[in-house]
This record gives C-alpha cells, sequence and structure tokens, in this order.
C-alpha cells in the first residue's frame, strides 16, 4: 500500500473522519478526550488514531506526561495537489475551450 | 472539561525521498528557499543566537505593491537557538510581511530531520504559537484565500515535489506532471 492509498483508506471511515474534524476544531488533544467524544470503547478509538497516523493525518507529540494527537494535513495537501488540482484546472479550461467554441472563436 | 489541554502548537510532518543534507539545504540555503513555498531567499547564521532573515520575493513585492500593502525587504526573522545539521533546527520566528502578525512577536520553530527506510526521509515541523492567533491562522493556511498562500502544508507539499521531482508545483512557471 502506497501513502495515498493509506491516506484514502484512512479517510473512508466516518469514524476516523469525526476525529480529524475535532482536533481541526481543537489541536493537540489527549486520547481520554477524544474518546470523550465517541461512543465507543478505548481500544476502539485507539485503533482508528493508530490508522490516522499511520496515513501520516495524526502526529503524537509528548508534552509533560500527556501524548497529545495533532492533526498533520499535509498528506490532504498532497493529495489536493496531486489529484483535486489536476482535475478541477482541466474543467476550468474545458469551459474556457467551450466558450471560445460558442462564441465562434473569434478572439 | 478538566482532561482540556490548551494548545497553540502545529504539527506538520512530511515524508521526502531524499537526503536528511538535501532536506537541511533545502531549508537553510537560500539557492533552495527560492525555489518553493513562498519562494523568499532565506538567510541563516547557522549557530546559537545567530540571526535568521527571510526576504521578500520580488512576486511577493509586485503583488504587495498591486494591492497597495506595502511589503518590507525582511518578511519573516528570528534567531537560530539549536542547530544540529543535518537533523534539527530551532529558531525564533516573526512574521513581518503581514502587519497583523508582526506585533504578536516571536514564536518558536522545530524543524526535525529523521532517516526511515528506503532512502526516505520524515521531516516534522513543529511552531510553537503561543500568543500569535493571528499568525497561526496565516501558517495554518486559514487565510489560502485571501492570497496569503496556503501555510506549512503548502510549503511542505512543494518542498516535497521539489526534491523528489525536481520542480515545485505552485511556481507560476512550474511544470504539472
Amino acid at each position: 500500500m502506497n501513502d495515498d492509498d493509506r491516506v484514502f483508506k484512512a479517510l473512508a471511515d466516518p469514524t476516523r473522519r469525526f476525529l480529524l474534524d475535532r482536533l481541526f476544531q481543537r489541536d493537540g488533544r489527549t486520547l481520554t478526550e477524544l474518546e470523550s467524544d465517541l461512543e465507543m470503547t478505548r481500544f476502539g478509538v485507539m485503533k482508528h488514531l493508530k490508522i490516522l497516523e499511520e496515513a501520516g493525518l495524526v502526529v503524537t507529540r509528548k508534552e509533560g506526561r500527556e501524548k497529545l494527537h495533532f492533526l498533520n494535513p499535509v498528506p490532504i495537501r498532497l493529495v489536493h495537489d496531486r489529484w483535486i488540482d489536476k482535475y478541477t484546472e482541466r474543467q476550468v479550461s474545458a469551459l474556457a475551450d467551450l466558450k471560445h467554441e460558442l462564441e465562434g472563436g473569434s478572439a | 472539561m478538566s482532561t482540556d489541554t490548551m494548545t497553540a502548537t502545529q504539527v506538520y510532518r512530511v515524508y521526502i525521498k531524499a537526503t536528511p543534507q538535501a532536506i537541511w539545504d533545502a531549508i537553510t540555503k537560500p539557492e533552495w528557499t527560492e525555489r518553493y513555498g513562498y519562494t523568499n531567499r532565506a538567510d541563516f547564521d547557522l549557530r546559537p543566537g545567530g540571526a535568521y532573515k527571510a526576504y521578500a520575493s520580488d512576486a511577493m513585492k509586485r503583488g504587495g505593491e498591486a494591492n497597495g500593502i506595502p511589503v518590507p525587504d525582511v518578511v519573516v526573522d528570528g534567531e537560530v537557538q539549536e542547530v544540529d545539521p543535518p537533523h534539527k533546527l530551532v529558531t525564533t520566528w516573526r512574521m513581518l510581511m503581514d502587519p497583523e502578525s508582526a506585533p504578536e512577536g516571536f514564536t518558536r520553530l522545530t524543524y526535525e530531520i529523521a532517516e526511515t527506510n528506503g532512502g526516505v526521509c520524515r521531516l516534522t515541523v513543529t511552531h510553537e504559537l503561543e500568543n500569535a492567533p493571528r499568525l497561526a491562522l496565516v501558517v495554518g493556511g486559514g487565510l489560502e484565500d485571501t492570497g496569503a498562500g496556503g501555510g506549512w502544508a503548502w510549503v511542505l507539499s512543494d518542498l516535497k515535489s521539489l526534491l523528489e521531482n525536481g520542480a515545485p508545483m505552485n511556481m507560476e512557471d512550474g511544470f504539472k506532471e
């Protein structure tokens, strides 16, 4: 599985997207905090966080005695730059071409 | 909630197929910093207490003029706190480009480069942004729609592209695959 596969797989789950949204709202949370937002066992939440970490979407950092979870947006940015940009750009230029065609190419 | 831990720290991580030295050079050498992200020329005096300055690019100056915003020559400044080439660099970091960020003063920025398997390095950028909510918004990419660039995620995505493909994605004249 390559990096993109791991990102798409990690994002293909509502609980994991919920966890990312929570970190987006406020970054640097403990497992206990994240767990309190979900109707799920601690073990279940840990499993989801592990998949997010393996995809690089969550990075952990020790602060004092606590392990804090941070949202890392870089993999999503890479997917955006690699995939989304490419296709949206093509649509925009296709529309521009169409406009040029329809308007008689007189420009 | 008693377990709340407020943090103003942002953490960014990217895996790059390059040597630690190549990544170190791309962060610290002006001929590299001009080629990705905000394309600022960086000037590091790489010893504890040494100065760090990043200079406005021509495009930045032109953009500022067009919008009636004066752009200073030095857009970011700071002081080197810790140097361990090619693995760790800690500096203070103040944004002078944005009139609303500048008065928030100095924040703290840490670059860490670690080798993993298969010639791939892990670059972690930790930006401690205590008392700098405006700067947190800028470097978090929250002002991208206003033309302020996409912050660290955008810079690091571009850095990866430059080192792995020989070309950044975001440059005006850059090519896309």
